[in-house]
């Protein structure tokens, strides 16, 4: 058992769901407990969508389990064949179902359906919501191109130069993190570097749309986390080559399109040379200033940790003091990255580990998921969400991509956001005293959208084997801005236990300030 | 998957057996869900769940756009070595709640949730939490009830929550004074009032189940009477009913006349005069009658239909019927408990279609065709149906808003008039 006060990704069955409403006329026949229907829920509220997903629940309940829940989930399958006629059939279970083993994908492979059978299995004990959209996926483009696939050493044929080439952009899904403005970002992108969208898939595409994959001449994993099992397996079957680059931040735009020159031996210096964002002024200017080294924590899915971490980085001069992934399918790309900045990458499902973490690295912003933000409220640190899972409020009317330079534009804005502004964090730290803008205040910026703060920094009791503070030193740990004090107690407590001393005294304070010279 | 025995024409009266039985995809909550309004009404309460990442993802995608610095739910997720007995499913969970209980170190009341998952493979946590609250004796109370889907549908949660209470509660001595239980969740601000109201009566000795404290209970004995303020507490009325207290039947006090009904059972109860009775009540009833007006003006001649969700359907169609004026199409219930219920379907008008239990897309079919002014659906169905130009009201909100008493009754006829003028305001 594993206590989970909250969970990164939902189960399996959900990412199942996730390709089922992404797309046109398919439809999931889940064999679910009553109650599982909850679900629906994520796409007709946060995400707003007009339609029921295409999911048909046998919702059993305690009196079938004495009688035949096999025979409940045949009717099901032949009334969503019959009532919906989709052009394929996803047939799944959820946890409960996996444990009765009615096994609906063979019962509906056996049935003589009036369309073709996807059948899905999603082990819930042991794998999550973004494993069971990818498999789902590979699953049903496997099954479809299968039978179109060329013979084994056939070579790829070679870039046409009568046409602008052709891309598939793979992994764009319901729930996926600002999927849906991204989806036009990249293909204005993509028009700008030379290169036509061939198919968007999962998202809007039928299954028939499917087929025409094998006329691109490259797949953009946009999304590994959902898309590359099938981006590898196109790989091997139809010699399509992957765009791995997730155009999210200036840099990743620019090797992104020089990845695809060189695929395609398009010109792409106008793209790579030339600024096309706000970004890399906004982030120049002297204003911005002030951002240089803060101390930045970054959780979130692969993606769009890897991502923000370089964005944080090399983009806005931040700190990187973590960085981690709940997606362990794609954690070793995350370590990788961490090394780039001599950090280990937290890998971890569980919200406790990342919350300790944050505890111990005391950040003065953290960048993460809807989840971080509980953490933060408890921390007292500022929060933008970078990732998956997330809430209403971050499925919003206006555009907001995250991937291309419009993308970046948005994460410019989003990310400063939390942060105190400059003037205010320099009064802060000269004028302790004042009546209305003080460390216990909110930054007056956000007060008026009525976010608090509970300063945990300071209130906390020192770690259980530091020495204790003098009384002069704890008042003075209080005049450091509330931002850094976390990371202030921390050093001088850190400083004091090696040097084995007996008490952290004012002179401690300001010798492990020198030490650690910041 | 289909059973309709009965056909769906309107039936007459609805006091016969003429109702709409169906079986097939149910588009309702499951018991868990009631976590996410009990926890905040017992602050010194931990309600963990033991069973999947499903059920995990249910209650955060509830609960999680408030952001917690202290959440005061989790689940204990069963993995893979829990299923195949590799591990001690009581010694995980007993890890689990040491645990849970240092990082909450002021909780009270600790509420082991049963899940499909667990229920399955059959899991005694009724045993466990016996166990664990002999640990914890003298420190946290650890009680269990079941909220999996297979055997609740969403507000029967608070049902075997406060079930498992029920047991807690001392017993009174067998000369106590008659005191009253007012059982189900209440808005604060409708206890108070209510407070009030039977202390005008000179009913003093009057308790909340639940209270705003989970180690708040009631004395219970021969001399208690009970007035259930939610239709769905069959099972907690029954407990109650077997520690000797009495259950006093009446309409449930929704609107002017729902409230006065449910004031008259306690009255008659309490053998309070009639002239104390009107003088108490004649005010407030006033009141709630006049800031009715304008939203029986709004509602009245429409039509309504209830989907299944909290089995307040059936209460809410007579209050809209009989203070509002609306005319009930069909009215959906998960589950009709006539016992609880037979006060408030004598009230329904003749030719309404009472159903339950659900085959989501017929009843949607027929929701088409009927094409009520106002559906009453869950967020899973009110979008879509939205977009299909009718306009909904989501049902949720039913169970958290003040919505009893005569100080909320316009409220209550609000939230039904609100997406109407919605409609009528939008000019886009």
């Amino acid at each position: 058992m594993q206590l989970s006060l909250w969970t990164y990704e939902g189960p399996p069955h959900v990412g199942a769901m996730r390709i089922a409403t992404s797309m046109r006329d398919v439809h999931l026949v889940l064999h679910a407990p009553q109650g599982d229907t909850y679900a629906d829920l994520l796409f007709t509220m946060i995400e707003r969508r007009d339609h029921r997903p295409p999911v048909t629940y046998t919702t059993f309940k305690e009196r079938d389990l004495g009688g035949d829940t096999a025979n409940l989930v045949t009717r099901a399958l032949a009334d969503a064949a019959e009532r919906f006629k989709p052009q394929v059939l996803l047939a799944g279970e959820s946890c409960t179902a996996e444990l009765i083993q009615d096994q609906p994908g063979a019962l509906a492979s056996g049935m003589d359906l009036p369309c073709p059978v996807v059948p899905l299995e999603l082990p819930a004990y042991s794998k999550k919501e973004n494993w069971g959209a990818a498999e789902t996926f590979y699953k049903m483009v496997r099954g479809l191109l299968t039978p179109h696939a060329p013979a084994p050493g056939t070579q790829a044929s070679p870039m046409p130069d009568t046409r602008r080439p052709r891309a598939n952009v793979l992994g764009p899904s319901a729930l996926g993190f600002r999927c849906r403005d991204d989806i036009t970002e990249i293909a204005r992108l993509l028009s700008l570097i030379g290169v036509d969208v061939n198919l968007v898939a999962p998202e809007g595409a039928s299954p028939a749309e499917l087929l025409r994959i094998p006329e691109a001449d490259f797949n953009i994993c946009l999304y590994p986390e959902v898309a590359k099992t099938t981006c590898r397996w196109l790989e091997r079957t139809f010699k399509q080559p992957t765009v791995h680059t997730v155009p999210i931040g200036i840099g990743a735009i620019r090797d992104f399109a020089r990845e695809i020159g060189e695929l395609t031996g398009l010109d792409v210096s106008h793209v790579v040379d030339q600024t096309h964002s706000r970004l890399p002024w906004y982030s120049r200017s002297v204003d911005s200033t002030y951002l240089t080294g803060k101390r930045v924590f970054v959780f979130g899915d692969a993606t769009h940790a890897i991502a923000a971490a370089r964005i944080a980085v090399d983009e806005l001069g931040f700190e990187l003091v973590g960085l981690g992934t709940y997606s362990r399918e794609l954690a070793r790309d995350v370590r990788a990255a961490a090394k780039q900045y001599d950090l280990d990458a937290l890998i971890t499902d569980d919200y406790l580990d990342v919350e300790r973490m944050i505890e111990e690295l005391a950040p003065e912003l953290v960048l993460g998921t809807q989840m971080e933000r509980h953490i933060a409220k408890r921390r007292g640190i500022g929060c933008a969400v970078i990732s998956a899972p997330f809430h209403v409020q971050d499925c919003p009317a206006r555009y907001s991509p995250q991937v291309g330079f419009e993308g970046a534009n948005v994460i410019f804005d989003t990310w400063v956001h939390p942060l105190v502004m400059g003037l205010e964090e320099h009064l802060l730290g000269m004028f302790r005293d004042d009546f209305e803008f003080h460390d216990d205040a909110t930054a007056s910026h956000l007060a008026a959208e009525g976010e608090t703060r509970t300063d945990a920094a300071t209130t906390q009791h020192a770690a259980n084997d530091a020495p204790p503070w003098h009384a002069d030193a704890e008042a003075e740990l209080k005049k450091i801005p509330f931002f850094v004090r976390g990371k202030a107690r921390r050093n001088t407590e850190a400083y004091a236990r090696d040097l084995a001393l007996s008490e952290i005294t004012l002179d401690t304070l300001y010798e492990a300030k020198a030490h650690f010279s910041r | 998957m289909s059973s309709t025995r009965v056909s769906s024409t309107p039936v007459s009266g609805c006091n016969n057996d003429a109702v709409l039985r169906e079986r097939g995809q149910h588009e309702v909550f499951c018991g868990l869900t009631g976590i996410v309004w009990l926890h905040r009404k017992m602050q010194d309460a931990f309600f963990l769940v033991v069973g999947s990442r499903t059920c995990a993802h249910l209650i955060q995608s509830a609960a999680g756009v408030m952001i917690f610095a202290e959440p005061r739910f989790a689940t204990a997720i069963l993995d893979e070595r829990d299923l195949a007995g590799m591990a001690d499913c009581n010694d995980e969970l007993d890890r689990v709640v040491g645990e849970v209980l240092e990082r909450r170190p002021n909780i009270s009341t600790l509420f082991l949730v049963s899940s499909c998952p667990s229920e399955v493979i059959k899991l005694d946590l009724e045993n466990a939490a016996e166990r664990l609250s002999g640990r914890y004796a003298g420190r946290v109370r650890i009680l269990n009830y079941s909220g999996s889907g297979i055997e609740t549908t969403f507000t029967q949660g608070e049902d075997n929550c406060l079930k498992a209470m029920v047991p807690e509660l001392p017993a009174a001595s067998a000369d106590a004074p008659p005191n009253l239980i007012v059982a189900g969740t209440l808005a604060d601000v409708v206890e108070d009032q209510f407070h009030r109201l039977f202390t005008g009566l000179g009913i003093d000795k009057v308790d909340f189940l639940p209270s705003r404290r989970a180690d708040d209970l009631p004395a219970i004995g021969a001399n208690t009477r009970v007035l259930l303020a939610q239709p769905f507490l069959g099972a907690t009325a029954r407990a109650l009913i077997g520690r000797g207290a009495r259950l006093l039947a009446a309409p449930y006090p929704f609107g002017a006349e729902g409230t006065t009904g449910w004031l008259a059972a306690a009255a008659e109860a309490w053998q309070v005069d009639d002239a104390l009775f009107r003088q108490v009540t004649e005010a407030p009833r006033h009141r709630a009658q006049k800031a009715l007006a304008p939203m029986r003006d709004a509602l009245a001649g429409l039509t309504v239909s209830f989907l299944p969700d909290s089995q307040l359907e059936v209460p809410l169609a007579r209050f809209l019927h009989a203070e509002c004026g609306m005319r009930p199409i069909e009215v959906g219930t998960p589950y009709l408990d006539r016992q609880i219920l037979a006060g408030e379907m004598n009230v329904l008008p003749e030719g309404v279609r009472l159903s339950e239990g659900q085959h989501v897309d017929r009843q949607l079919d027929r929701v088409h065709v009927d094409r009520p002014d106002l559906t009453v659906c869950g967020l899973g169905l009110a979008n879509p149906l939205e977009a299909a130009g009718l306009r909904t009201k989501w049902s949720i909100e039913l169970v958290f808003s003040p919505v009893h008493g005569y100080e909320q009754a316009a409220d209550l006829a609000e939230l039904f008039v609100r997406p109407l003028i919605r409609n009528e305001r939008l000019a886009v």
